[in-house]
């Protein structure tokens, strides 16, 4: 053997290592998941199970969360699509048509992304409470699109800042307007970052806890807060409890799993410079 | 700007029209409740309203041809949207730290910087936050850092399965942080004997009885410094994306340039790559510090609430909505702003300042 082999065995031993290291929570969602419930052990619990797949632990956390995995499905898709309709003509504005202190706006408009909305969330429930849009997912909604303005924006403008300005100049000599440009140049185009944009959002909003435990009443809770409550309960038995959260985790790890390229897109545009 | 107008007559009826139904929609709706389904959406229905009576507005603005006017007028709703629910809001909520609310009534007398000398000279809640988060920051940071670095620099050796590792590595990011946390309270199970579980009973399993752990219920302070491993399980992939992207980027020839003058593979890293990689670590820390002094889910789903793993996150939640304590509940809203705000002003600042002079 050479030294080469050598360290290359050694590569995978540790990447092995760690990998097993990190799939261990699905691992144990997914085995516990699909035991029957006389399985159920603590003493066996990191074992296959022994006697077929079973779906009895899924179907008991379905019965837990399906209400509130619905709400959450209500708040994100309308949440997605309208801020990236929404980012995208912000995007294009900021990217293509500077003006004076479009970049100071720019740069405030960002820092709404860093802040920990702890230090908005009393005027936010006090504000929502007297528009009457607390309690319901519309509400919610509302909030996501507002507080997403800062990451869509970003997206959409670095994106329409790669897009050359020619094609633009060749599109007001044919006589279009700042709308026509847009229509008719620009969104066509934006079909990758539409996907980032609207991947990010989706992923975002069904994660999110803070705004949706002190926007929401119980009736209308999103996922997480349903599947916080259910773990801080001592009625639910752990296996109910991982299944349960498998299936809150399930839309997101399907998303990174079949768009992930878009995904890590998303990510990076977090990272700024990245 | 008056000077290039013309009268557009379709153009003109449309904005006639849409200021007509949108001021018509507002009136309505200012005395009468829109219920679909029973749901409320007169609010909505209102900004919606609005909006369409704003679209008539810019309609009229086309007529001018003052393309740049037309562009601000574009941008002012998700300007006046962010002015209202970022810096509106940001300053309400100093102006109740200010104040000595507490309880349902709004009450905002005066009381100037109580509220803050109170959480820092007569509070050991607050303080044992600041040192929670304090160590939480550190050990996470350090152990993104050195995971993010030390994965990058083995997948970067070019093997085959680098693509399933990264996966791997990067998959934790998509889940919430509730959910890693129910999971992980579960494996961290402190339980003894009978009830051994999780990782302690897999340690046991395997005959490594020594390495048994009591997780969070570790004695003080050290119960904290156990829940950064879910929050590095979920964030050293995204440091290793962000490593492995700057390594990608050195190009091969300054490499090759290197081993040309005899230089080992050790030697690349040491001296060519790591410096090059300096913004890259300047990005990864600010991005983690600010998720770390944010940090509230994780810990939520973890902790339960658990008083020794106490966050200024949770604490300005629990201060505020449950106990009703709303001026210290602001100024600690405040307190993580600023701390936040002192990290990464600068460099979005820096950021777009080096973006412009390109």
């Amino acid at each position: 053997m050479t030294r080469r082999t050598i360290l290359n065995a050694s590569i995978y031993i540790i990447l092995i290592f760690f990998a097993l290291i990190f799939l261990l929570p699905v691992y144990l969602m997914v085995v516990t998941g699909f035991k029957p419930f006389n399985e159920i052990d603590l003493a066996t619990m990191w074992y296959l199970p022994t006697s077929g797949l079973h779906i009895q632990n899924f179907i008991a956390a379905y019965n837990q969360l399906a209400p509130n995995l619905n709400n959450s499905l209500e708040m994100v898709i309308p949440e997605a699509i309208l801020s990236a309709l929404l980012g995208s003509l912000n995007g294009y504005l900021l990217a293509k048509w500077k003006f004076r202190g479009s970049n100071l706006i720019f740069s405030l408009i960002l820092f709404g992304m860093f802040i920990p909305y702890q230090s908005i969330l009393i005027p936010l429930v006090k504000f929502m409470f007297a528009i009457k849009l607390y309690g319901d997912i519309p509400g919610l909604v509302l909030v996501h699109i507002i507080y997403g303005i800062p990451i869509t924006t970003l997206i959409f403008r670095n994106y329409y800042a790669g897009i050359g300005t020619e094609i633009l100049e060749a599109g007001r000599m044919d006589g279009a307007s700042l709308m026509g440009l847009y229509r008719h140049i620009m969104f066509p185009l934006s079909g990758p970052s539409f996907a980032v944009v609207i991947i990010w959002q989706f992923t975002q909003a069904w994660n999110e806890f803070l705004f949706a435990v002190v926007l929401t009443n119980q009736s209308h809770w999103p996922v997480t807060v349903a599947l916080n409550n259910l773990a801080g309960s001592q009625l639910v038995q752990w296996n109910v409890l991982m299944a349960a959260t498998l299936l809150a985790a399930l839309p997101t790890l399907l998303v990174y799993i079949f768009l992930g390229r878009y995904f890590l897109r998303g990510l990076m545009a977090g990272a700024l410079k990245g | 700007m008056l000077r290039k107008f013309t009268l557009h007559i379709p153009h003109m009826i449309m904005a006639i029209a849409l200021m007509f139904l949108g001021m018509v929609a507002l009136f309505i709706l200012n005395t009468a409740r829109l219920v679909i389904a029973g749901k409320d959406f007169t609010s909505l229905a209102l900004i919606l309203s609005g909006l369409i009576t704003y679209c008539g507005v810019l309609i009229v603005v086309i007529m001018f041809h003052n393309e740049k006017v037309l562009s601000v007028g574009l941008l002012l709703p998700s300007i006046a949207a962010v002015a209202v629910f970022v810096y509106g809001f940001i300053g309400w909520s100093i102006r109740i730290s200010l104040s000595r609310w507490q309880g349902l009534q709004p009450d905002y007398t005066w009381v100037g910087l109580k509220q803050y000398v109170l959480l820092f000279t007569d509070n050991p809640r607050f303080i044992i936050d600041i040192r929670n988060t304090g160590m939480f920051t550190v050990l996470f940071i350090l152990g993104c850092l050195a995971l993010g670095l030390g994965f990058a620099i083995l997948l970067d050796q070019r093997l085959k399965g680098e693509a399933i590792f990264r996966s791997i590595f990067l998959f934790p990011m998509s889940i919430s942080f509730i959910a890693s946390g129910v999971v992980w309270a579960w494996l961290m199970n402190p339980s003894t004997g009978d009830h051994l579980a999780g990782i302690n009973l897999m340690f046991h399993l395997l005959h490594l009885d020594f390495l048994i752990s009591n997780w969070f219920t570790s004695p003080q302070p050290w119960g904290m410094a156990y829940t950064v491993i879910p929050a590095i399980w979920q964030l050293s992939g995204f440091t290793m994306a962000l490593y492995l992207g700057g390594i990608r980027s050195i190009s091969e020839d300054m490499r090759e340039a290197a081993r040309v003058d005899g230089a080992s593979e050790f030697q690349i890293y040491r001296y060519i790559i790591l410096p090059l990689l300096q913004p890259i670590t300047l990005s990864a820390v600010i991005i983690l510090a600010h998720m770390s002094l944010k940090i509230f889910d994780l810990i939520v789903a973890l902790g339960n609430q658990d008083i020794r793993l106490d966050v200024p996150g949770i604490y300005m939640w629990t201060t505020t909505f449950a106990a009703g304590n709303y001026a210290q509940g602001a100024a600690i809203g405040v307190l993580m702003l600023i701390s936040v705000a002192v990290l990464v002003v600068p460099y979005v600042v820096s950021t777009i300042r080096s973006e412009t002079e390109l």
